[in-house]
C-alpha cells in the first residue's frame, strides 16, 4: 500500500547547497553553445619561414611560380559548381608537372577555413563565398591577404603584351580595393542585376519594359486587370529589393548619391532622389501592385511564384537563371533590364544598371605558396577558362569578353546586351559589401521589408534608415571605408 | 567494504570528468576570456580591451531585444509545453471513463494510438520540422492560409513569419508541436508507475477528473514535472530555439528583429559580422541568464518528495 503522507528523511526538500549545485550543474550543461567559438583560437603561428622559395620567372612564369611546391585551393561549391575549377587546375598541373594541387570543394567555407586563419595555415586561393562567407572587411583589417597588385600587373595569359588588370571588365580592380591601391580581392564571376521579367509575359500584356515610373505604374495596372501582380520580391530576404532600387537611386539622383550612402555621410539617405524612389515603390505596395503575402516569401519562393507568372518583375541578379532553372518555363524567355527611372529630368540615362563581380577570390596573407594562387588566377582569367565557366554556369566572368562562338542562354544574351546598354553607366555600390550587417539586417529587414509590407512610410523607413547609418558610422568596431 | 571506496568511484569517474572537464569547462573558461578581448574569430592577432564588449552589450538594443525574447521563450514554452503534454498523458492514463468490465482507471478510447502519434514529431529532426513548417506558414501557397482559404475566410490571410506581432508566435508554435510528445511520453511512464489503488481510492471518494488530476497526479508527479521544466527551457535557450529561428524566420532574426534570440545573435556575430569576441561576451550572458532560469526552477519547484 502506497502511502500519500510525507515522510521526511533528514532536511526537507532539497539543501540550498545541493540547489545550487545542481542550478550550476545544469546551467553548464544547458549552456555550451558559446564554448564551441572559442575552440577554434589559438596562438597562431606559421612565420615566413615556411614559404615555398620563389621559383624562376619566365615569359611563360610571370610570378615566378615554384615549379615544385604544392598549391592548395579550396573552392565554394555553390551554384556555379566545382567543374569550372577542375577544368581550370588541370591546366596549371600541365603548366606546372612538377607540383601538386591540393584541390577542394566545399560549401562550409567558415568552417572548414576560419581556424585555419587562425593557425596561420591557410591555403594558397580561396573562393570566399557563400553563406559562409567570411568577413572580408575583417580579414583585410587584420591584414590576413595578400595583395593581388602582382597579378594584375603581370602579363595576360592569351597576350603577353596585355596585363591582366587590362583584360578585366569595369570596376573588378576597383570592388577589390578597400583603401588606397592595393588589391585584396579578384571578383571572378561577373553579376548583373536589375529587374528580372518574362519577355513573353509583357509582350501578352502588349507592352514595352517601362521607361518611367508612370509607365511602370500604367504596366502594372494593366496586368492587375489580368489577374497578375506587378511585382514580388524575396520578401524574408528583402534585401535584394536594392538591386533594383539602388541603380535606381545612382539613375535619378546621380552617382555621387550611392557614393555618399556608401561612405555613410551624415543624411546621405535624405537626398531628395532617395525619397522620391522610396515613395515610388512605396506605391507599388500602395497600389496593390505587390503579389499578396511576399513579405512571407523567401527568395525561392518569390522566384517561383514569378516563374509562374503570378507577377511580372522581381529584383534579382543574374544568378535567378541558374536557381530557378527548374521552374523557368522553355518559353519563358527571361529577360533583365536596367531599372525604370522617374522621368526625363533624371540625371542618368535609362539603362544605368547595378553589376559588380562576384565569387570573391583570396590569396592569404599568410599562404605557403602566393604565387602559385595568383597564377591559378591568372589562369582562370584566360579566355579559354572563361569561355569554359560561362558555357558550363550561364554567367559572365571578370574576364572582358568571352561570348563569342558560344551559345548564350536567353537571360545571359539579354544581361549582355543590358550591359552593352548601359556603356559606362554602371553603377556599384559598395555598402553591401563593406557594411553587411548595415545592407542586410537593417536597410533591408528592418528598414525596406517594413516599407514594402506597409508598416513604415517612405519618410519614416527614410530616417529609421539614416539612424542605422549614422550608428554604423559611429561604431568604432567596424571598420570603415569610403570611395577614393 | 568501505575500504578502497573512494578509489573505486574516482576510477570510474576519472574519464568523464575529464572529457568534460576539457569539451566542456575549459571552453567555458576559454569564451570568459575572450570575452575580455578584440578577437575577430577571423585572425590568431588579439589584444585585451578590458569591460569594453560589457558596456558595448549593455547599450546594444538589439542584444535587449533579444534578451527579451530568449526570457519569453524560457517562461511561455514550458508552461504552454508542460499543461498540454500534462492534459494529454492525463488523458491517455487516466483521463477515460470507466467501462463495464474493463480496469477502473483507463485512457480515452485509442489512447495507445494517440501516445504513438504524439511521438511522431519526435522522431523528425528539427531542421526538417522548421523547414515543413516555413513552408506551411507561407503566405501564398502555404498550408495555413489554404485551409484558411478553403473555409471561406479569404479575408484572413495573415503573413505569418512575414508579420512582426506574429513571428516570434508562430516560431514558439512549432518548438512546441515538435517537443509536447516527448513529454506525453514521460509523463505517461510517471503516471503508469502511480499505484492505481490511489485512484481507486479517489474515485470511491467521489473524485471526478480535475480533482484526481490536481490531488493525486500532479503531486505524485511533481520530480518528473521540474526535471521537464528544466529540460524545455534548455531546449528554450539553446539549440532548438536557434535552429528554428535562423531555419523560419525572415533576415534571419524577424522582421524588424522581432525574432532575435540570444543564441542567434552569439552566431551572427561570430561568424557573419566576424566579432567573435562580442559574440562571446554575449554568450557569457546566455550563461548568466541559464543559470538564472535553473535556480528559479529549481527553488520554486522545492516540495517535499512524497513517496509511495
Amino acid at each position: 500500500m502506497g502511502s500519500t503522507s510525507a515522510e521526511n528523511h533528514g532536511r526537507p526538500g532539497t539543501g540550498r547547497r545541493d540547489l545550487i549545485k545542481r542550478s550550476a550543474a545544469l546551467g553548464l550543461i544547458s549552456a555550451p553553445a558559446m564554448g564551441f567559438l572559442s575552440a577554434c583560437a589559438s596562438s597562431g603561428g606559421g612565420g615566413d619561414e615556411d614559404k615555398a622559395k620563389a621559383g624562376k620567372k619566365t615569359a611563360k612564369n610571370p610570378l615566378a611560380v615554384n615549379d615544385t611546391a604544392q598549391m592548395e585551393f579550396v573552392l565554394f561549391d555553390g551554384g556555379f559548381g566545382k567543374e569550372y575549377a577542375e577544368d581550370a587546375v588541370k591546366i596549371y598541373e600541365k603548366n606546372f608537372p612538377g607540383t601538386k594541387v591540393k584541390f577542394a570543394a566545399t560549401q562550409k567555407i567558415q568552417s572548414t577555413l576560419q581556424p585555419r586563419f587562425n593557425q596561420g595555415t591557410p591555403p594558397d586561393l580561396i573562393d570566399n563565398s557563400g553563406a559562409e562567407q567570411m568577413d572580408m572587411g575583417v580579414l583585410v583589417g587584420k591584414n590576413q591577404l595578400a595583395d593581388l597588385t602582382p597579378l594584375l600587373d603581370a602579363p595576360s595569359y592569351d597576350d603577353p603584351d596585355k596585363k591582366v588588370r587590362d583584360t578585366l571588365r569595369p570596376g573588378i580592380v576597383e570592388m577589390g580595393q578597400f583603401d588606397g591601391n592595393p588589391v585584396w580581392i579578384l571578383y571572378y564571376a561577373y553579376t548583373v542585376y536589375g529587374v528580372w521579367y518574362s519577355q513573353k509575359a509583357l509582350d501578352s500584356l502588349d507592352e514595352q519594359y517601362p521607361e518611367t515610373w508612370d509607365q511602370m505604374l500604367a504596366v502594372c495596372a494593366k496586368a492587375k486587370k489580368k489577374g497578375m501582380a506587378g511585382w514580388t520580391y524575396a520578401g524574408k530576404y528583402p534585401y535584394y529589393i536594392p538591386f533594383s532600387l539602388y541603380p535606381m537611386i545612382g539613375k535619378v539622383g546621380g552617382r555621387e548619391v550611392l557614393d555618399a550612402i556608401d561612405n555613410l555621410e551624415p543624411n546621405a539617405w535624405k537626398h531628395p532622389a532617395v525619397k522620391a524612389c522610396f515613395e515610388a515603390y512605396y506605391e507599388l505596395y500602395k497600389k496593390g501592385y505587390v503579389l499578396k503575402g511576399t513579405p512571407g516569401l523567401d527568395h525561392i519562393q518569390s522566384q517561383t511564384a514569378w516563374a509562374k507568372g503570378q507577377a511580372l518583375f522581381i529584383p534579382n541578379g543574374s544568378w535567378v537563371e541558374n536557381e530557378s532553372a527548374n521552374v523557368i518555363p522553355a518559353d519563358f524567355d527571361l529577360a533583365v533590364s536596367a531599372p525604370t527611372g522617374l522621368d526625363s529630368s533624371d540625371k542618368m540615362p535609362f539603362g544605368t544598371i547595378w553589376a559588380s563581380g562576384g565569387e570573391p577570390f583570396i590569396v592569404p596573407a599568410k599562404a605557403k605558396n602566393a604565387p602559385g594562387g595568383m597564377e591559378q588566377l591568372r589562369i582562370m582569367l584566360s579566355e579559354a577558362s572563361s569561355k569554359n565557366f560561362t558555357a558550363k554556369v550561364k554567367s559572365l566572368t571578370a574576364y572582358n569578353g568571352g561570348t563569342q562562338g558560344i551559345t548564350l542562354t536567353p537571360g545571359l544574351k539579354s544581361g549582355v546586351a543590358a550591359l552593352e546598354k548601359a556603356g559606362d553607366n554602371v553603377v556599384n555600390p559598395r555598402i553591401q559589401d563593406w557594411y553587411v550587417q548595415l545592407q542586410k539586417e537593417q536597410i533591408g529587414v528592418a528598414g525596406l521589408g517594413e516599407m514594402m509590407a506597409g508598416r513604415l512610410t517612405p519618410a519614416e523607413a527614410i530616417s529609421k534608415i539614416q539612424g542605422f547609418a549614422d550608428a554604423a558610422a559611429k561604431d568604432s568596431s567596424i571598420k570603415h571605408y569610403k570611395h577614393q | 567494504m568501505q575500504h578502497g571506496k573512494y578509489r573505486f568511484i574516482v576510477g570510474f569517474l576519472a574519464l568523464p570528468l575529464g572529457l568534460y572537464a576539457l569539451f566542456v569547462v575549459w571552453p567555458f573558461i576559454q569564451s570568459i576570456y575572450y570575452s575580455f578581448t578584440d578577437w575577430t574569430g577571423l585572425s590568431p592577432e588579439f589584444k585585451m580591451v578590458g569591460l569594453d564588449n560589457y558596456r558595448r552589450m549593455l547599450d546594444d538594443d538589439i542584444f535587449w531585444k533579444s534578451l527579451q525574447h530568449s526570457l519569453m521563450f524560457a517562461v511561455v514554452l514550458p508552461v504552454v509545453t508542460i499543461s498540454l503534454a500534462l492534459f494529454f498523458a492525463f488523458m491517455i492514463n487516466a483521463g477515460g471513463r470507466g467501462r463495464r468490465g474493463g480496469p477502473v482507471i483507463s485512457g480515452v478510447r485509442g489512447s495507445s494510438f494517440y501516445k504513438i502519434v504524439y511521438f511522431f514529431p519526435q522522431v523528425l529532426s528539427i531542421a526538417i520540422v522548421a523547414l515543413l513548417f516555413a513552408f506551411a506558414y507561407n503566405p501564398d501557397s502555404g498550408a495555413i492560409n489554404s485551409v484558411l482559404r478553403g473555409v471561406g475566410l479569404d479575408g484572413v490571410q495573415p503573413l505569418w513569419l512575414g508579420d512582426p506581432d506574429l513571428a516570434l508566435w508562430c516560431v514558439m508554435a512549432v518548438l512546441v508541436w515538435s517537443t509536447v510528445g516527448f513529454f506525453v511520453v514521460l509523463f505517461s511512464a510517471g503516471m503508469a508507475s502511480i499505484p492505481s489503488d490511489l485512484y481507486e481510492a479517489a474515485l470511491l471518494d467521489g473524485a471526478g477528473r480535475a480533482a484526481t488530476f490536481f490531488r493525486i497526479t500532479l503531486p505524485l508527479l511533481w520530480d518528473t514535472v521540474q526535471s521537464g521544466w528544466v529540460y524545455m527551457g534548455i531546449l528554450a535557450l539553446g539549440a532548438e530555439s536557434f535552429a528554428v529561428v535562423q531555419i523560419m524566420t525572415t533576415g534571419p532574426g524577424g522582421p524588424d528583429y522581432s525574432t532575435t534570440v540570444m543564441v542567434l545573435y552569439v552566431y551572427q556575430k561570430a561568424f557573419r559580422d566576424g566579432q567573435a569576441a562580442y559574440a562571446t561576451t554575449i554568450g557569457v550572458a546566455l550563461l548568466v541568464v541559464t543559470l538564472a532560469f535553473a535556480a528559479v526552477v529549481m527553488r520554486l519547484g522545492r516540495r517535499e518528495r512524497l513517496e509511495y
